[in-house]
């Protein structure tokens, strides 16, 4: 096999169809970015999710009487709820949280904020049952025995708000799978009909080729090849277009919330173990198309 | 060399065969002129030698090769020991004389130092030194078919066939690309080709197989285009 041969096939092959090839590299390129981005916010909330994993808690809140009157939660109903808390199964832990440890507590959480403070009242933050689940999923349990009860003012669970984030980020992952997968669909079928074309201007040559006794890898890896090359810069275009996205866009737009800790940042880290994924799809698309599209369409 | 055995073949749009139980031979070094009106069947009978076509009945065979059962695989070791040359020439344009010569071996994979040695061989051969960069544009219809000639022949195939590769050339011109042919024969290449020119065969007086509506109707060792007629 004579390499320099079928990569000078190639070039010439590229440069003639110069407009084709750049609608392929873009179309390509948009697909796997949208597939990098669903990538990356699978990644997001995977590390979420092992982030907030054994921190999430069940807040019982206890009613103003309650919370003003029983401090250590020796009297009814306070004592009766703790123990019927500590019983139920999957519970973990159970930690009361007086009023003013839980003021406290407000006070720590809120320190950036002296005006939010100095509104803010002990009076107005419940005592507390703070629960542990051993399946941190299985809320609803404490919710449906606790909420209602004498002495239980509501159910706050952490975990349904995590959830509508990350239903909000899964959204968002699946909307740029879509869009990844409506493109690539196009991508596909411009590389077939790239190919096509590519086969067509080149049909003396393949014709002679074929008469002379090349073989079928000679004649159609110059094609095969074209396609792959064609992926292979589109992957590079996407992955660029992932980097540019990330430190002009995305690390301005969600500085605040990283720096909280309430996301985890997507570190350049994220898109490199993203982008071999995103070769090898796009190496697997072009060439696979590229031999269907030789196979069905193109007698070489 | 070439056999074929009750050969037919039937195009799937037509009703009419365009070979019907042809049974021919040809030895190794034979000049063979394969005449008869268009229709005929000649382009068929080439195109089932090179097995762009298989028979719809019968065997056909090039040297060692059993050409209507081999494998697909195969078929470039069949078609690399058969050259071919066409009535419009089929050279590439943007590339030179040379490069298309060099173009036949390139694309079987053979190593450069044999093509750089070879290819200057074959062009003074059919005597196009010195015009080994000009481009076909800047060539006679004439000096086409020996750019042609020599890249169907720069393999050293055991059989070259020509469809009508006089066809678009001026009768003098034609007498040079028969002298051509006829030295590449005496190297012992089997040439067999199509044709419609009368002088040329008459004047060869190699062979002659005659072919009307499918069918061999003649098949003289010297034979003339028309007799009779």
């Amino acid at each position: 096999m004579r390499t320099s041969f079928v990569f000078s096939e190639v070039v010439t092959g590229l440069r003639r169809n110069v407009t084709m090839t750049i609608a392929m590299i873009l179309t390509t390129a948009i697909s796997l970015g949208l597939l990098g981005g669903g990538l990356l916010v699978v990644r997001m909330v995977d590390k979420m999710q092992a982030n907030y994993a054994g921190k999430l808690e069940v807040s019982v809140l206890l009613t103003n009487d309650v919370s003003a009157n029983d401090k250590d939660c020796t009297q009814q109903p306070c004592a009766g709820l703790r123990s019927q808390l500590e019983q139920t199964s999957g519970v973990e832990t159970v930690v009361f949280q007086n009023r003013d440890e839980g003021f406290e507590r407000f006070k720590r959480i809120f320190e950036a904020q002296p005006e939010l403070l100095k509104l803010a009242r002990p009076e107005a933050i419940p005592a507390t049952f703070r629960v542990k689940l051993e399946d941190p999923e299985r809320t609803d349990v404490i919710k449906q025995a606790f909420e209602g009860k004498p002495g239980v003012k509501g159910v706050d669970d952490q975990g349904k708000f995590l959830e509508r984030f990350f239903d909000g980020l899964n959204g968002l992952r699946d909307v740029a799978l879509i869009l990844a997968l409506v493109q690539a669909f196009a991508a596909l079928l411009l590389i077939s009909n790239t190919i096509q074309v590519s086969a067509f201007t080149r049909r003396v040559e393949v014709g002679i080729m074929r008469l002379v006794g090349a073989t079928r890898w000679y004649t159609q890896l110059p094609f095969l090849i074209e396609a792959v090359v064609a992926g292979i810069i589109g992957s590079v275009t996407a992955v660029a277009g992932l980097v540019l996205f990330k430190a002009f866009f995305l690390d301005r737009i969600t500085r605040n919330l990283t720096e909280s800790g309430i996301i985890p940042p997507i570190g350049y880290l994220d898109i490199l173990i993203v982008s071999p994924w995103l070769f090898l799809v796009a190496i697997v698309i072009s060439a696979t198309t590229g031999y269907v599209t030789l196979r069905l369409y193109v007698r070489l | 060399m070439i056999r074929l055995e009750h050969v037919s073949k039937v195009y799937k749009t037509s009703t009419r065969p365009a070979l019907d139980d042809v049974s021919v031979e040809m030895e190794k070094g034979e000049f063979v002129f394969l005449i008869g009106p268009s229709g005929s069947g000649k382009s068929t009978f080439l195109r089932l030698l090179l097995r762009e076509e298989v028979p719809t009945r019968g065997r056909v065979y090039v040297s060692n090769f059993d050409v209507a059962k081999m494998s697909r695989r195969r078929v470039p070791r069949l078609r690399q020991s058969i050259g071919c040359v066409f009535q419009d020439f089929r050279l590439l344009p943007t590339k030179t004389v040379a490069e298309n010569v060099a173009f036949a071996l390139e694309v079987i994979g053979k190593p450069r130092n044999t093509i750089v040695k070879v290819v200057p061989e074959v062009l003074q051969l059919v005597g196009l030194d010195g015009k080994e960069d000009r481009f076909p544009t800047e060539l006679s219809g004439g000096e086409q078919q020996r750019v042609a000639i020599a890249r169907a022949f720069v393999n050293r195939p055991l059989v070259l066939i020509a469809d009508e590769p006089t066809g678009n050339l001026d009768p003098d011109t034609s007498q040079d690309i028969m002298l051509l042919l006829e030295r590449i024969n005496r190297t012992g290449t089997t040439v067999i080709m199509a044709t419609h020119d009368h002088g040329i065969v008459d004047s060869m007086r190699r062979r002659v197989v005659e072919l009307s509506y499918g069918k061999v109707v003649r098949d003289d060792a010297r034979g003339v285009y028309g007799v009779g007629r």
